[in-house]
């Protein structure tokens, strides 16, 4: 996993409610083994204004002018600013990739759902909860102002805008740290594999039937 | 000792470690794979030279990308006609076989939507934790289990470790009591319960599921509200264990017998919350106050009762709720104000990991039997849950019912839940759908979903618009 640690970057609107993963990413694109490739498809069904296909060259395809990405103004973002509960429906981590792999590092909104934000973490994205008349003051600040970027400070907690002011932010402090470092959980897991093996010697005791093969 | 919720016995029970802070290592009795949100897991693995921590603690079958079509069906893997699909299935065949757990697979009888496949075989149990790349593992809480979906990195956790790093989520309860009313089902209930507290509702939080309407359902109703308690925000919803979900486990291929059914049994009756348990959030619903539901928009919680009208953006005083609704209504093409039943339909849709087991195919096909679907119904699937599901449903009669009103009567997979076979809508379409999601493009491209029960969407497809189910049922020669 990349580290995530300082950022600064151009700031994108995704400026409406209930943002679903479907929308992030559509279920066609879920077909692939891959992990990496989804940001030509990231938000598919509102960038373009055809059906989008798996493994198609996405250069070519009509892109909606209204969809605020596409403005060459948002041109390079790498933070998304949206709304409450984002990333809500499917667990597909498809969704964080497609994120990354178009360029965005860090979303800032006032509330996610739980297993889009629990999937980021594990991808180097930083999802950023502020709360809801902050974000609303942030999106009329970016509206208002062409290049608007935020600087995004994870070791600080901090968020500095253009002008000046700091935002802190909440972060769990093992899920920083991983962040911070970019740290494999896997193997942090496996640092405790006695623990785990102590917890079935017990547990297999007390449920024999959760460890019996199929009768 | 204090009085615990049944969240937090099984939480205490999967406790491997935890620190100071909070953060815990749970222990996972049941990892279920399906070939989507599976195989960058084993490519991971694969990558970092590790091996499945328990094999015997996973079970897999390809669901999302297996064709519902008889014939294309027929050829197996080999005979899905999309390349990627076809790959996509055979890579989790291969890994399967590589690592050495247990699958079934596209033609086996006990393929299936895995949600529908876990409890059936006795795979999923009262007081395990089951995951699954998948968000509708909540599904299997109505056992009386922690069971929640995750993503693909923690698909590779589990298969190397049989761990989650986790933090304890809240305890929420939804308590419905009363009777219900002729025509309103555990769906119904659901669609109701979210429509209250919003798609954000849960978010953080175990919901569990009680009172007594609750106990009054099946596991298999009690299986259709756990599953959607993620429309709701919950990642986890959870039913405690009664007799109803001990009979239902009973002699199942998977579940203990002899002296570790006694065992299991001594503990299962454990798994309920103690009087006196302490809730963060409690919510209360008068089984009576709820009529059969239909959605009318673009997230589960823009839903409205069958006699009751789709609201105009006006009717929301929020900004952002009344933007939702002026931009639902638009990729929905309706007209606030305009009556739920003057929704005219294109097609219909019977499955789902919600509602595609044997009482929902039955509750369907009560309401069509003897009947045809109107003529501006292009095509109504009906698609069981597994290939058990299938061969019960066929042994009922229950598929000449549905042929026989012109209804299609398919494979087991996710199917048009989420079109990532060939079966989907086309853009502007309207379909009456027994999933979960009405999102935007979910059922296909500008496709438009309904969500609605099995018994409404049997009704929604007689009468070509939405009408309530129990015009029919009263009218029905028993």
């Amino acid at each position: 996993m990349k580290p995530f640690t300082q950022l600064t970057g151009i700031v994108a609107p995704m400026d409406r409610a209930n943002v679903d993963t479907d929308m992030i990413i559509p279920k066609q694109f879920l077909k692939s083994i891959k992990r990496s490739g989804f940001g030509p498809n990231l938000f598919d069904e509102l960038r373009y204004l055809d059906e989008g296909q798996p493994g198609e060259d996405c250069s070519n395809r009509p892109i909606n002018p209204d969809f605020p990405l596409n403005f060459p103004r948002y041109k390079g973002a790498s933070v998304l600013l949206a709304r409450e509960n984002f990333g809500c429906g499917s667990s597909r981590e498809h969704a964080p990739w497609a994120l990354e792999d178009y360029g965005f590092r860090c979303v800032i909104a006032p509330s996610y759902a739980d297993i889009f934000f629990n999937n980021c973490f594990k991808n180097g994205v930083l999802p950023i909860v502020q709360d809801a008349e902050t974000v609303d003051r942030l999106f009329k600040e970016m509206y208002a102002t062409e290049g608007y970027q935020l600087s995004v400070d994870l070791q600080a907690q901090a968020i500095t805008t253009p002008g000046g002011e700091v935002l802190s932010f909440e972060v769990e402090n093992f899920r920083k740290h991983c962040l911070l470092n970019g740290l494999d959980d896997i193997g942090i897991t496996l640092q405790q594999a006695e623990a785990i093996h102590a917890y079935e010697d017990k547990r297999r005791q007390q449920a024999p039937w959760l460890f019996a093969s199929r009768s | 000792m204090t009085a615990k919720t049944l969240y937090d016995k099984l939480w205490n029970d999967h406790l491997v470690a935890i620190t100071d802070e909070g953060d815990a290592l749970i222990y996972i009795d049941r990892h279920l794979v399906h070939e989507v949100t599976s195989p960058q897991a084993f490519e991971g693995l694969r990558l970092a030279g590790r091996k499945p921590w328990r094999i015997d603690a996973n079970l897999a079958t390809p669901d999302h990308n297996v064709p519902s079509d008889v014939n294309e069906r027929a050829g197996g893997v080999a005979g899905i006609t999309d390349p990627v699909s076809q790959l996509q299935v055979k890579t989790l065949d291969d890994n399967c076989d590589e690592f050495g757990i247990e699958e079934f697979q596209i033609n086996d009888v006990r393929q299936g939507i895995v949600h529908v496949v876990g409890p059936e075989q006795g795979a999923t149990l009262p007081g395990m934790t089951v995951v699954c790349g998948d968000s509708h593992t909540a599904t299997h809480g109505a056992l009386g289990a922690i069971a929640h979906g995750i993503g693909t990195s923690e698909v590779e956790h589990v298969l190397a470790t049989q761990c989650l790093q986790q933090r304890k989520m809240k305890n929420m309860l939804v308590k419905v009591d009363g009777e219900l009313r002729p025509g309103v089902t555990a769906k119904d209930i659901v669609l109701a319960v979210i429509g209250k507290i919003g798609t954000a509702g849960g978010t953080g939080c175990a919901i569990e599921f009680g009172g007594s309407t609750i106990r009054a359902l099946s596991i298999e109703g009690r299986m259709t509200i756990c599953n959607m308690a993620i429309e709701a925000g919950a990642r986890i919803g959870m039913v405690a264990v009664d007799e109803t979900t001990i009979n239902y486990v009973k002699g199942r291929p998977y579940a203990p017998t002899g002296g570790n059914w006694d065992k299991a049994i001594a503990y299962w009756n454990t798994l309920h919350s103690d009087p006196g348990a302490v809730f963060d959030k409690v919510v209360e619903l008068d089984a009576n106050d709820i009529l059969p539901q239909v959605t009318w928009g673009t997230s589960p919680e823009m839903v409205a009762s069958i006699n009751a009208s789709v609201p105009s953006p006006e009717d929301f005083k929020e900004p952002v709720k009344r933007a939702a609704c002026e931009r639902a209504l638009e990729y929905m093409g309706l007209e606030g104000g305009m009556a739920i039943r003057d929704i005219k339909l294109d097609k219909v849709f019977i499955g789902s990991c919600t509602n595609s087991r044997i009482e929902d195919l039955r509750s369907a096909a009560a309401v069509v039997k003897g009947r045809k679907i109107a003529a501006n119904i292009k095509e109504a699937l009906v698609v069981p849950g597994s290939g058990l599901v299938k061969k019960q449903a066929e042994e009922e009669g229950l598929d000449k019912i549905f042929i026989e009103a012109g209804m299609l009567w398919r494979q087991p997979s996710c199917s048009m839940c989420l079109a990532m076979n060939s079966d989907k809508l086309g853009a502007g379409e309207h379909c009456a759908s027994t999933s979960n999601r009405n999102f935007e493009g979910r059922q296909g491209f500008g496709g438009r979903t309904h969500l609605v029960s099995p018994a409404m969407a049997a009704a929604a497809a007689v009468a070509g618009h939405f009408i309530d189910v129990n015009e029919l049922l009263e009218g029905a020669q028993a």
